[in-house]
């Protein structure tokens, strides 16, 4: 289990938990980011925030801070995992 | 509102990005009207639509939007008019829903939400041809049964496609009253559902709506239960009991809307969409390149440089070509009224000088509109957002308050239009309140005329480009503070959420683009404008009355053996000196003494509102060098360089001293001496609340600097 925003650009991960309370976590769940989801960590910003990650066909920015909250389970089976390396 | 052949009202709902406003200029052709929701600054963009078969709709755009928690003012705006809720606008009739044929999924979560309103409801799949290109086949009479039955058309209005599928789908929907399948709620939920609306019923005894009650239990936003005038402390109870029975159930009350109406989702759209073996999309190659860790920023610079480099430059012309249009229709008006001084000057100074006021900043807004729009349209203003976020983000402004931000150094007045591309309406509130302190083009006449005059001839030309560098920083040095201070303590904006989507690149559609950029004049002129024009004609009162004869006698008398030249020059200081104006200059003065400034330089700051280069041209008459002084006068500089203060401590000394000179500059850099900006700002915030702040915080903060200035630097030198 790792926080979202730890994730290296390229992996993989599978959205284990995040914080309904939230008005980040609402939005990114009427985006569909909903646990189960597979996600992929595209890019870090050239300053190294925010981060442009993968779901469901589209391609959503958000800063790390609000990333860190976002429980990802990068050991589950997805399809595909090639992490670049830093 | 509402057009009296139509009677009926469409609405027009999708998220961002699907091509919706393209959609919408295609089905009204461009018969539109914009006004203003009440009450907020949100755009209401309606138009005419024909239905195929001669019946004629109101059709209106409604902001995109992701879910219909009301987050943030569109979706306020969304929610109340789809429920009727907004005060002279009727019902829709109809809701047409505009989905992205590539992402079916998330695009159908906003629909399944706004079923629970219970309207006819048509779904179009727009951008069917980028499916279609990807290999994505998609079954609409499926689609359209699993859906309880609704039209659901492909459309591709990029292309012009499937427009009248969609009219005729529209007439459909308003004659058979098709409703949109349902999400079927958990037992659980549903109870909870109706515990909170026989309560909000019961406290506030107004009918509540299904819809009401679901955005009651599911949001935390406040805003329903305010509007329903359902106190905290009638809710509080109720909504704790519902939600913990939500919990039971299994799920967290906060997340339950997504769940159910994903879950319900994904079995209606089980085998709708076949994938089939298409081109993948080119944005991610694109990205690659565009967001680079290297080239990403220097791309970046590039463009922006770039675009921004051809505002500056492109506007210029137009400008000129406008300045000398009004120039020439005084000329050619003017001789026409001789015999009347007073209608002459009302009519070549106020008049046209006032629709010249506004008219020159038209070239600028249209052309920085254009760029918006292509950048916007393309997708580039996300990936610009992304790259610069991190710069603004700390602030409280975030990555979209970069446009603005720069194309301040140019103007105020497009720069605010701008700002409308920022979503977060604290994030925008806090930029458009930061903008007014770019220097912009206007304050640079007036670090000219000073650094030719002073810093240049005393100092030689390296400090003169120092001090003209400095100045345009001043601005930037106040500004970042008054951000930051603005947003965690007055708007005390909790960091907003910056969830941004990075859409698919497209072509922008000429057409869209140009008719956003022509709406976003027009509203300026009819708004802005004509406050800018009653600013222009009551200075142009102010420093034309009272205008006794007795004067013109008096100066005639005094100059004797002077040429006509230089009595008409000294007959316009005096008139100025016994205007209104100059004497309520005069009157002012020993406010702003604390800054070196003497009545004349007073009466140039005050009579400078309507634009602020204009000091250049009030200091040329005050000084009887004439009207039409520019920056570059020999004249002007050399009558500010031999005026001395004639009485009071400092009788005898130079009044430009380097200290009054810096001060004055430090003053301008931060004085909000603008008119134009203030309405615009007013049009913008939607009310004279925050320009009126704006005026006072940064005239106070200039006041401030420029006195510091002042008494430092007098007392160095």
């Amino acid at each position: 289990m790792t926080p979202l925003s730890q994730l290296l650009p390229g992996q993989f991960g599978k959205l284990a938990s995040l914080n309904p309370e939230r008005g980040v976590d609402q939005r990114l769940m009427a985006l569909g980011l909903l646990p189960g989801m597979v996600l992929k960590l595209i890019r870090r910003a050239p300053l190294g925030d925010p981060l442009a990650i993968e779901f469901g066909g589209q391609v959503v920015s958000l800063r790390l801070a609000e990333a860190e909250n976002l429980i990802v389970d990068v050991a589950a089976d997805c399809p595909i995992q090639r992490p670049r390396q830093p | 509102m509402s057009t009296p052949e139509a009677g009926l009202l469409v609405a027009l709902v999708g998220n961002p990005n699907t091509g919706k406003s393209t959609l919408f200029n295609a089905l009204t052709g461009l018969r539109q009207r914009v006004g203003n929701y009440p009450g907020v600054t949100v755009a209401r963009k309606s138009g005419t639509c024909d239905l195929g078969d001669g019946q004629k709709v109101e059709l209106v755009d409604l902001p995109g939007l992701y879910s219909l928690a009301a987050a943030s003012p569109d979706e306020q705006v969304v929610i109340d008019a789809l429920s009727g809720n907004i005060a002279g606008d009727r019902r829709p009739d109809a809701v047409v829903l505009v989905v992205d044929s590539t992402n079916l999924l998330r695009n159908l979560f906003l629909a399944s939400q706004v079923a629970e309103l219970g309207r006819p409801v048509v779904i179009v799949l727009n951008q069917a041809d980028v499916a279609k290109k990807q290999g994505l086949r998609i079954d609409t009479e499926l689609l359209s049964r699993r859906l309880g039955g609704v039209p659901v058309v492909l459309s591709s209005a990029w292309k012009g496609e499937g427009i009248l599928d969609v009219r005729r789908a529209i007439a459909l929907a308003i004659a058979q009253q098709t409703q949109l399948k349902r999400v079927a709620w958990p037992t659980n939920i549903a109870a909870a559902l109706a515990d909170v609306a026989a309560a909000a019923a019961a406290d506030t005894g107004k009918q509540i709506s299904e819809a009401d009650a679901q955005r009651l239990l599911f949001d935390t936003n406040p805003s329903t239960a305010d509007r329903l005038g359902w106190t905290i402390a009638q809710r509080e109870k109720t909504l704790r009991s519902a939600r913990d029975r939500v919990r039971n159930s299994g799920y967290n009350p906060m997340a339950a809307e997504p769940l159910v109406h994903y879950a319900h989702l994904r079995i209606i759209l089980e085998g709708v969409a076949i994938e089939g073996l298409g081109k993948a999309g080119r944005s991610a190659a694109v990205d690659r390149l565009l967001l680079h860790r290297i080239l990403g920023p220097v791309l970046f610079l590039g463009i922006m440089l770039g675009f921004f480099g051809s505002v500056f430059w492109l506007a210029k012309f137009p400008m000129e070509w406008i300045q000398s249009g009004v120039d020439w229709t005084k000329t050619i008006v003017a001789p026409l009224l001789d015999a009347y001084p007073m209608l002459q000057s009302l009519l070549a100074d106020g008049i046209i000088g006032g629709v010249g006021a506004f008219l020159v900043f038209l070239p600028q807004i249209l052309i920085l509109f254009l760029f918006i729009g292509i950048l916007e349209d393309s997708g580039y203003m996300a990936r610009a957002a992304f790259i610069m976020d991190r710069l603004f983000s700390w602030c409280g402004l975030n990555g979209k308050s970069f446009v603005p931000l720069l194309s301040g150094f140019a103007c105020a007045i497009p720069s605010l239009l701008s700002t409308r591309t920022i979503e977060d309406p604290k994030a925008r509130l806090a930029t458009a309140f930061v903008v007014p302190f770019m220097s912009c083009s206007a304050r640079f006449p007036v670090y000219a005329l000073m650094c030719a005059a002073f810093i240049g001839p005393l100092y030689g030309a390296g400090w003169q480009s120092v001090v003209m560098i400095g100045m345009h920083c001043v601005g930037l040095l106040f500004a970042v503070p008054t951000a930051f201070v603005l947003t965690r303590l007055v708007l005390k904006a909790k960091p907003q959420p910056f969830v941004l989507e990075l859409p698919r690149y497209q072509m922008p559609k000429p057409r869209d683009v140009i008719w956003r950029m022509w709406q976003n004049a027009a509203e300026f002129v009819s708004k802005a404008g004509t406050v800018i024009f009653a600013i222009t004609i009551i200075v142009w009162a102010l420093s034309y009355f009272p205008r006794e004869a007795s004067v013109a006698d008096r100066i005639k008398a005094a100059n004797p053996a002077a040429s006509e030249e230089v009595v008409k020059a000294k007959l316009q200081a005096a008139y100025v000196e016994q205007s209104y104006m100059g004497r309520f200059g005069k009157a002012v003065q020993p406010i702003f003494d604390p800054l070196g400034f003497d009545w004349k330089i007073t009466v140039g700051v005050l009579a400078s509102f309507p634009a602020r280069e204009v000091i250049v041209s009030t200091l040329g008459v005050t000084y009887s060098v004439g009207e039409g002084a520019e920056a570059d006068s020999r004249q002007l500089r050399k009558a500010m360089q031999d005026a001395k203060w004639s009485e009071g401590p400092r009788a005898g000394t130079p009044i430009f001293s380097l200290a009054a000179v810096l001060a004055l500059m430090v003053f301008f850099a931060l004085c909000s001496q603008c008119g134009p900006t203030i309405a615009t700002l007013a049009q913008e915030t939607g009310g004279w609340k925050w320009a009126a702040g704006s005026f006072v915080y940064m005239t106070a903060l200039a006041w401030v600097a420029g006195t510091a200035v002042y008494q430092v630097v007098i007392r160095l030198t």
